[in-house]
């Protein structure tokens, strides 16, 4: 029985939050955030020297070859920053391939994936906004040697900077396949929309008549990888939101400690200290469900879609408290825009409907409850 | 992460199943004479007072041991492990650690063997959450003490033997955690009164209890004079992470999904209704939270370090369930939850679920109520100043 990370997770949240410190402070998050690509280059390559950006990718294919565990320890170290890189959306597109992509898929994409001259995401939405199989209307016209596809893709994270796009499309009837999309790709086009957390960059994708060829599917049955890639990036979002939550707790416990208001440290004053408290509850419950859910997703996969539910569900309603309560207890000060707390706020308003809201978890946590 | 069970932890799994299938089987449970053979086997079991030392007649087990034990003691909703339950939890651990040998040996057997019951005497009218401002007083006269005072919400008060009780022997101290003395007082001693009170779920398992010239040899004190308050605060190592409690909570939780299922609200199944699933769910998370929190504080016991504080947290979430659980099994019930008399048809429910509405304050008052839970978490673990 052990339910604690390894020695060499603990040194890779080391590192993680070591280099952050350094290279990616709040006054680089907020100058990302203000340029036009909201996307810094020279970060990203950084992290794809340090391997972050293939951490999931076997070493065959250029990868550091770890599992969702040790990816989940990374984004947890990125969640606390709010660091602005399309790591999320790359990891999910890697995984997609390493999980479902043909031999030729893998040897021609994960290496650039993982070097960082590629940037991928998965373009899952459409207009209905419904997440899953169910709200699949892109229908790809078959012909010869692959299918035409004539439609959009919304709310896509990354959309501006991605170059590979994971699309699920109905292939004639309702069954689902997933084909491969390059941003350069004839009749591919993106926009991107101005985004409430600016450090996460969002936009739509058109498809004009694009051919996925056969060789760009991949394998096997469409339906389940969706199910599949959708929980892992439940968790993927889940582990960015418990590391943004645990230090917008620590900012706004810090604040109450330097905080003078009646002669006192506002912190000493219960109707501070306990919404703080609850804050540590969520947050480590969060943890809790999040790791396990990340060790189900790579030694049980069986039962991912509860854990991982259960993890989303209640981390996106804490997220929500905290990033409200973080800002209330700050007072008038924690609605400028010069103050950090207000940037955890706009994540957790980010993170809620990223890959499921609480209500849309929680519904899938009663079904799976058979109830 | 590993969440697999040793060879060797398997292999005491089992046997407790294979125990609880033999001795709880349907057949042993006919038997009039069914409880005290239970105890009887488990206590050659060694399985009561499991974490206490072997040189005491415990049994010895160690942490993942204990974890083991409980919760399959708790799936199986088998009786417990010994009926002198304050004993067990309180009164036995405090013993081996400050009694003297000849406490040891008077008290110690009679616990394991749930010879009789004991209770606590902590909290006083004027202290609750407050505990160390205790005023009931012992005075010492020769080779006793002389103890006046009250105290309040003693559990089982009109059926135990024996008190464990904080008494202040000392005013003038500049710390209130000092100047407590903590005195073993039997329960017909002249001067000691129980008068009941009646809880609001109509049941009067707590008590008043007042002393009046109490005189108590100072044999029978419990580790130094003025260092009582040390004795409240256990250091055998007993699992803690509430992974068996989880069990029951599992268990309670199937029942009001079961209630939802059977229950037409509106023309339909209430667990049809979005509000009550939604809440289901969260309930069913909550517990799961629970459940691998334990796990992360089991581990951190297992690998030899001290839990502290965060334990605060499962205290908090199982307040929450206790009133939440309760109250979605009212909510379901509709109009009929308000019968708390019943015919046979709805035995199962009506009761069952009035008594769990009303029940909850023993969970979530007794021990600390979350209140002051949210100030452990806050000062302890947090950093923020007192209040």
């Amino acid at each position: 029985m052990n339910f604690g990370l390894t020695e060499e997770q603990e040194v890779l949240r080391t590192v993680a939050r070591r280099f952050l410190d350094e290279r990616a402070p709040m006054a680089a998050v907020r100058a990302v955030m203000e340029s036009p690509e909201e996307f810094d280059e020279a970060l990203w390559a950084s992290m794809a020297e340090l391997g972050w950006l293939g951490l999931i990718v076997h070493e065959d294919h250029g990868g550091a070859g770890l599992g969702w565990v040790d990816l989940v320890v990374l984004l947890e170290e990125t969640g606390r920053g709010l660091l602005p890189s399309p790591l999320i959306p790359t990891s999910l597109a890697a995984a997609a391939i390493s999980e479902f992509g043909t031999n030729e898929q893998k040897r021609r994409y994960l290496p650039s994936l993982a070097d960082g001259s590629a940037i991928g995401t998965l373009a899952v939405l459409e207009d209905s906004d419904v997440l899953g199989p169910d709200g699949i209307a892109l229908s790809g016209r078959p012909e010869d040697g692959g299918y035409r596809l004539t439609g959009a893709k919304r709310f896509v994270h990354g959309a501006g900077a991605a170059t590979i796009f994971i699309v699920p499309f109905l292939k004639g009837g309702r069954e689902i396949a997933l084909g491969i999309v390059e941003s350069n790709a004839e009749g591919v086009s993106s926009r991107s929309h101005p985004t409430m957390d600016e450090t996460k960059p969002m936009g739509d994708v058109t498809f004009d008549n694009v051919l996925v060829p056969s060789g760009a599917l991949l394998a096997g049955d469409g339906t389940a990888a969706l199910a599949r890639l959708l929980d892992l990036a439940a968790v993927a979002v889940t582990a960015e939101a418990v590391g943004a939550m645990d230090k917008a707790l620590e900012i706004t416990s810090q604040y109450a400690k330097d905080r003078i208001q009646f002669d006192a440290p506002i912190g000493k004053y219960q109707g501070v200290k306990h919404p703080l408290a609850e804050m540590y509850v969520d947050v480590e419950t969060s943890r809790s469900l999040l790791y396990y859910a990340a060790w189900c997703a790579q030694e049980q996969p069986g039962d991912l879609p509860l854990a991982a539910s259960r993890a989303k569900a209640y981390a996106s309603e804490s997220f929500s408290r905290i990033g409200i309560d973080g800002v209330q207890l700050h007072g008038a000060i924690g609605f400028t825009a010069e103050y950090d707390i207000q940037l955890y706020l706009k994540r957790s308003k980010w993170a809620l409907p990223a890959f499921g809201d609480a209500d849309h978890h929680y519904e899938r946590v009663a079904v799976l409850g058979g109830y | 992460m590993d969440f697999n069970l040793t060879a060797e932890e398997e292999a005491f799994r089992d046997e407790v199943r294979a125990f609880i299938k033999e001795r709880f089987s349907p057949e042993a449970r006919k038997d009039p004479k069914f409880i005290f053979n239970w105890l009887k086997s488990v206590r050659e079991k060694r399985w009561v007072g499991f974490n206490w030392p072997s040189e005491y007649g415990g049994g010895g087990g160690g942490i993942m041991e204990q974890v083991i034990l409980k919760e399959e003691m708790a799936k199986a909703g088998a009786p417990p492990l010994g009926t002198s339950m304050m004993g067990l939890q309180w009164v036995g651990p405090a013993l081996i650690e400050y009694g003297t040998e000849e406490q040891k040996k008077r008290f110690l057997p009679d616990i394991l063997d749930s010879k009789y019951q004991w209770c606590t005497g902590y909290s006083e009218p004027g202290s609750g959450s407050d505990l160390a401002s205790l005023q009931c007083r012992a005075v010492r006269d020769g080779d006793e003490y002389v103890v006046n005072g009250q105290k309040i919400w003693t559990s089982g008060a009109a059926y135990s033997k024996w008190i464990i009780l904080l008494t202040r022997t000392d005013f003038d101290v500049a710390n209130k955690h000092d100047g407590i003395t903590c005195l073993l007082v039997e329960m017909d001693s002249p001067g000691v009164e129980v008068r009941p009170i009646k809880n609001m779920a109509g049941s009067s398992h707590f008590a008043e209890v007042f002393f009046e010239d109490v005189r108590v040899p100072v044999e029978n004190r419990l580790g130094d004079d003025g260092k009582g308050w040390a004795v409240t605060v256990s250091a055998l190592a007993h699992e803690r992470s509430g992974i068996s409690e989880v069990a029951g909570l599992i268990t309670q939780l199937a029942q009001v999904v079961e209630l939802a299922k059977r229950t037409q609200r509106n023309g339909r199944p209430a667990s049809e209704h979005p509000g009550i699933r939604h809440r289901l769910a969260k309930a069913d998370t909550i517990i799961e939270g629970m459940r691998l929190n334990g796990q992360r504080f089991l581990t951190k016991q297992l690998k030899g370090e001290k839990l502290s504080s965060e334990t605060s947290i499962n205290k908090l979430h199982r307040a929450f369930l206790a009133i939440e659980l309760g109250d979605l099994a009212l909510e379901i019930m509709g109009s009929a939850s308000q019968y708390t008399t019943h015919t046979e048809a709805d035995a199962d429910d009506l009761g069952r679920w009035t008594s769990g509405a009303l029940g909850w304050p023993a969970v979530v008052i007794g021990g600390g109520t979350p209140n002051i839970q949210r100030n452990i978490i806050a000062e302890r673990i947090l950093g923020l100043p007192k209040d």
